[in-house]
């Protein structure tokens, strides 16, 4: 089975503040450390099972800088077989247009065979969750997103479940080849093995720019495109509780008291 | 023409769809556009009725198959109704069913998209939207190259404000068809609740609820002895569940569940919004958070800034002292 799989790399935001460049259309990347998109990891894992599987091959792909190389070698010591990174200036432009990433990667991949795609369900930077669902539309192939369970039926046909709200679960069956957008918690990513990570620096990685994707400028085509960020006005109604511990938690266990009994 | 996406489920009509209308409204206030929906479905008569009055023109594509949302489906019927009846802006929910197809629609008609949107205006012959970034902790305003586009709604951005704005809506039914070939490339099988281990925390009076700020596994211990001391249930935002910590019928928030106790206490939560839409109507909210700007504060009436492993251990003695006196 030939599987590939979309990363992205993000920077590692989640216990950090975020702020916004003079530029105003990004954000200051000074200290920020970069890191596979959380998704995706998720994503390339659930390859690696169905590798496990039913053999095949997995090929993970980038649309981005130099940079990325890390993630996509991380992605090789786990497993993955090969690794391409769509690479051109005149890419970076398109950095907050999904459907153009969409359409450089189905560009890619329609060069080789495939038989399932996989992304992550949401990127933590920009958040469309657009690049799997949009994927499919231009390869004109079924798709799924969200996917929180796969399983092969045969060599033509998968079953998947869905995430609703509410905790719903929508299940359905697919034909080969598809694109599937892999929601987090599906299953637990694994760490690198030392064995994988001297593997991996043997395996191909290969980056390719506008021409080798037969992509012209004037192909490209700018949907939409960030005009500005700006800080969300923060109304907080909290009545903020302070002192030491100990007198926050006699106001705390007053109120708590106060509303529930005890 | 704006042109809105009805979703329905179980063979009702979803919260969204009159949010999705409160938009509509709006925009074509603004631009002097007709308002439009259109419905997939295998007996759509009492959808049409929901939504006559608030639209000038119903599309109906009546189709046995379209008794539960398809994808594929969708796609192929709407690709053909937006290519006949050009409408410049398609409103979809920003839900799992319309994350589902409105991209795959966007790239199959090389249509701009904007995905999980708060709130939209016409900009000339343009869409300007805005939205979230980094988890909430920055919006954007995004805009689009050209219309006809289409927008993914964020669930609960709108408040439903509706005014009837005609009697009775045109209703126009389609005869479309999908070749049975296209069929069996996307099949519904059927839906599945979340498995339940017998706790519902949607009939807690009292929820203790953890996040990411509890670091690791173990530390849930303290929290579990904490929420039996004070009578509560122990649930948790779904960084937790993708962990495996907590099973999945312990999670608050749009793909959880929605939770109405007395007293909620939220630690080392940030607030995402996923979290927020299934616990903001608590009736007492409490707050422990490291971060003074995380949004959790924004829904909390009671708020502390501190390391909750400071002051869980401090509270849990204080509630004991309390119950002995």
């Amino acid at each position: 089975m030939e599987i590939f799989v979309c990363l992205k790399l993000v920077p590692n935001t989640q216990d950090t503040e975020v702020r916004i460049d003079s530029s105003k259309r990004d954000i200051l990347k000074v200290r920020l450390s970069y890191t596979i998109n959380e998704a995706d990891d998720y994503a390339l894992e659930a390859a690696l099972q169905l590798k496990e599987k039913v053999g095949g091959q997995i090929t993970v792909i980038t649309v981005g800088e130099a940079q990325a190389d890390e993630m996509l070698r991380m992605a090789l010591a786990k497993g993955a077989d090969q690794a391409i990174r769509l690479s051109d200036e005149v890419f970076t432009n398109f950095r907050y247009d999904p459907l153009t990433i969409a359409y450089l990667l189905a560009k890619a991949i329609s060069q080789y065979k495939y038989d399932l795609i996989l992304t992550g369900a949401i990127a933590s930077d920009d958040g469309y969750s657009a690049v799997g669902p949009a994927l499919a539309g231009f390869l004109k192939i079924p798709s799924a997103a969200y996917v929180t369970y796969l399983e092969l039926i045969d060599n033509q046909r998968l079953k998947v479940s869905r995430e609703l709200e509410g905790g719903l679960l929508e299940n359905k069956e697919l034909a080969l080849p598809c694109v599937l957008s892999i929601q987090t918690g599906i299953n637990k990513p694994r760490y690198a093995s030392i064995l994988g990570i001297k593997r991996a620096s043997s395996k191909p990685l290969t980056v390719l720019n506008a021409g080798q994707l037969n992509v012209n400028q004037k192909d490209l085509k700018m949907f939409i495109d960030l005009v500005e960020m700006y800080y969300p006005e923060i109304v907080s109604k909290a009545q903020i509780i302070s002192g030491n511990e100990e007198e926050i938690s006699e106001k705390l266990a007053l109120i708590i008291k106060e509303k529930v009994g005890l | 023409m704006i042109l809105v996406v009805i979703e329905h489920q179980h063979g009702a009509l979803k919260d969204i769809n009159f949010e999705l209308l409160t938009l509509a409204h709006k925009l074509a206030r603004s631009r002097n556009e007709e308002v439009a929906t259109v419905i997939l479905g295998s007996n759509p008569v009492s959808f049409i009725d929901a939504v006559t009055s608030f639209v000038n023109k119903i599309f109906v594509i009546e189709d046995s198959n379209l008794e539960n949302f398809n994808n594929y489906l969708y796609i192929n019927y709407l690709s053909k109704l937006i290519t006949e009846q050009k409408p410049n802006l398609i409103l979809i929910g920003h839900t799992g069913q319309g994350i589902d197809f409105a991209p795959y629609l966007a790239s199959s008609l090389n249509l701009p998209i904007i995905t999980d949107i708060f709130d939209a205006e016409f900009s000339d012959d343009k869409i300007l939207a805005r939205r979230t970034m980094y988890g909430g902790k920055l919006n954007a305003k995004v805009l689009t190259s050209a219309i006809p586009a289409i927008l993914t709604v964020r669930q609960g951005s709108f408040e439903k404000n509706l005014s009837p704005i005609t009697s009775q809506a045109h209703v126009e039914r389609l005869t479309l068809t999908v070749d049975s070939c296209e069929l069996e490339k996307s099949k519904f099988l059927g839906y599945t609740e979340a498995p339940s281990t017998g706790i519902d925390i949607t009939k807690a009076d009292v929820i203790v609820a953890v996040g990411r700020g509890i670091k690791e596994e173990k530390n849930l211990a303290l929290v579990e002895e904490f929420a039996q001391e004070i009578g509560g249930t122990l649930a948790c935002t779904r960084p937790i569940i993708d962990a495996g910590w907590l099973p999945k019928d312990r999670q608050v928030g749009s793909s959880g569940k929605t939770v109405k106790p007395k007293l909620y206490i939220a630690l080392g939560i940030s607030g995402a919004f996923q979290h927020i839409s299934g616990m903001k109507s608590s009736e007492l909210i409490i707050a422990v958070n490291k971060d003074p700007e995380a949004p959790i504060f924004s829904v909390a009436h009671y708020g502390v800034v501190a390391d909750l492993f400071k002051v869980l251990p401090a509270l849990a003695a204080k509630i004991k002292e309390l119950k002995k006196r």
